[in-house]
């Protein structure tokens, strides 16, 4: 079966500045791969480039086979994209309904996605009145993954997923995920290696820009040489 | 000149108490000083106090008219729409001219023979001229801007200017007053023996529908919780997959409206003046800082404060005999001391 989203040969600019100089990514349906790399090397762009937010300026993004490079972030969502973007961006000033209510893209979407998302985050259900800032940062986390969920989405995208959790948080957060990936397909962005490989099925390393390694996870736990070459001392 | 002094005194003898307070307590605190000066002002005399009050109220309704386009554009959009008293102003011109058959450009006043219907029919005209251009100047001149807010700055008030040119143009220069009186303006009712028209207590009224209405909007609808997410955060509506350009552009649309439907309400006893969209305008900047930007509630309360201030300080001015100076200021004045005491305004977040 043909990857459910590939990216080839991408460069995107930032201004003037060029952030990522050729990347390539493959993410099989069904599975969770994950984005690796150290601070800055241009795993939070690979996203957005995928979600049209920093367009890429050349290279190829296929979804199901089809281009999306170059289309506006909306259309590239309604494909069935989700996005779950760094530092729990969740709308602090909705309540927890209405932020899972706007992401609905058509009539019943929240009805029937509500009890897996509370099936998968109990939290939710207890706090669904409250604003969105009145959440702790984990339950923040919760949400902003629960809202990626409400619309019938084949593919996830979620920026480091684990930043500034507590130890015990994470756990439950990568158990949610590990969990919805029965459903959905994940691509991961995750700076904690152990966290990822618990959870992930291959992996991309992105180094300066570019991807320079990928596989499966399993192999890349074995191979202390490349870990060390490109994610430091972790 | 010791009245304004002790005034001034008083208020910052306030000032470190307001500093720490909470906004409702601030709100509740201010609306007692200006119905406390309103009273001093009137000397006692009852009727003259609530002359002040009510046509302090009516201009508070205005204010929001104008104010809750300007302060939910700015919010979502982060542009400052200089055009917004244009808007007001036009909206003016076009009920006004509707309404006199014999002045201006359309003469059709005399298609309908019913003063009150065609009144009716002048504001709906005014709405819909209000509604298309909003959507023109944001699809055609806006759109391509984005990416440099101080050119959409400088944009609008350039269109502002354009507009007013415009209306000049088309209309002269002198300030037009309304002659063909409704029968709600002609109808009264007393209130400590001072008679008012019914038309004010219309428009007062209608401007609390006006208020809920909005309320309504942006807190039960879907368009609504758009409007209030976009605000937080354009970027992410956008990837959640709501095409938020569209809903810009109807966001400004609709707040264009709103003041083109307030100048068409305020024509019947302001008439149709070329100076009324600076005035305003100007005032509904005051309002929406006041309130805290990007706030509905802020901009709702704040509308009510600098009305019965604006109102009150007339009537200052009158009993106290140094001009219109004091009333004018006003707005400018009281959001200057209240950015003293608090930088972000009455309900604002730091930005």
């Amino acid at each position: 079966m043909a990857n459910l989203l590939e990216l080839r040969n991408v460069h995107t600019f930032i201004g003037q500045f060029h952030i990522l100089e050729g990347v390539n990514v493959s993410v099989q349906h069904g599975q969770i791969t994950v984005l690796l790399g150290r601070n800055g090397a241009g795993k939070t762009t690979t996203l957005k480039s995928i979600m049209g937010i920093t367009p890429p300026k050349t290279g190829e993004i296929l979804f199901e086979g089809s281009p999306i490079h170059g289309k506006t972030s909306f259309a590239v969502a309604r494909l069935g994209i989700g996005y779950v973007p760094e530092h729990r961006a969740i709308f602090k000033q909705l309540s927890v309904r209405e932020n899972l209510e706007i992401a609905a893209r058509e009539r019943g979407d929240l009805d029937r996605s509500l009890d897996f998302i509370f099936d998968l985050f109990p939290d939710l259900k207890r706090l669904y009145h409250l604003p969105g800032g009145n959440l702790s940062g984990g339950q923040q986390q919760m949400l902003a993954i629960a809202r990626a969920l409400v619309p019938n989405n084949r593919l996830l995208l979620i920026d480091e997923p684990s930043e500034g959790l507590a130890p015990v948080l994470i756990e439950q957060v990568m158990e949610a995920i590990k969990r919805l990936s029965s459903e959905k397909t994940v691509l991961l962005v995750e700076q904690n290696f152990r966290v990822a490989s618990k959870l992930a099925d291959s992996y991309v390393i992105i180094d300066e820009g570019q991807s320079v390694a990928s596989g499966s996870m399993a192999d890349l736990s074995k191979d202390q040489a490349l870990i060390n070459k490109y994610l430091g001392v972790a | 000149m010791r009245t304004i002094l002790g005034l001034l005194r008083l208020f910052f003898s306030f000032g470190k108490w307001l500093y720490s307070t909470s906004a409702f307590t601030l709100v509740v605190a201010l609306l007692l000083i200006v119905v406390g000066v309103a009273l001093y002002a009137s000397q006692g005399n009852m009727a003259t106090f609530s002359i002040t009050i009510l046509s302090g109220l009516l201009r508070a309704m205005l204010l929001f008219l104008v104010a809750a386009g300007l302060s939910i554009i700015f919010g979502l959009m982060d542009i400052l729409n200089f055009a917004q008293g244009a808007y007001f102003m036009l909206g003016a011109y076009v009920a006004y001219d509707f309404q006199h058959s014999n002045m201006g450009v359309l003469r059709m006043g005399d298609s309908i023979p019913d003063p009150n219907l065609r009144f009716v029919v002048g504001v709906l005209l005014a709405i819909i001229v209000g509604l298309v251009l909003g959507f023109v100047l944001e699809r055609v001149l806006l759109r391509p801007l984005y990416e440099r807010p101080l050119f959409q700055l400088v944009l609008t008030f350039g269109v502002s200017i354009v507009m007013l040119e415009f209306i000049k143009g088309v209309w002269g220069t002198t300030p037009n007053s309304w002659t063909a009186k409704l029968a709600l303006q002609d109808a009264q009712f007393e209130l400590f023996g001072q008679p008012f028209s019914m038309y004010r207590l219309f428009i007062i009224l209608a401007g609390f529908i006006m208020i809920f209405a909005v309320a309504l909007l942006l807190r039960r609808t879907r368009i609504g919780i758009i409007i209030r997410a976009g605000v937080e955060d354009d970027e992410m509506v956008n990837a959640l997959g709501i095409n938020v350009r569209a809903v810009f552009t109807l966001v400004f649309a609709l707040g264009c409206m709103l003041a083109s439907l307030g100048g068409a309400v305020a024509a019947p006893f302001l008439g149709a003046t070329p100076s009324m969209g600076a005035t305003f305008l100007l005032a509904a900047i005051a309002v929406i800082v006041l309130g805290g930007l990007g706030s509905y509630e802020g901009t709702a309360i704040a509308s009510f404060i600098v009305g019965l201030a604006w109102a009150t300080m007339e009537q200052f001015s009158l009993f106290t005999n140094i001009g219109t100076v004091l009333s004018s200021t006003t707005p400018m004045l009281l959001l200057a001391f209240i950015l003293l005491l608090r930088p972000n305004g009455l309900f604002g977040e730091a930005r």
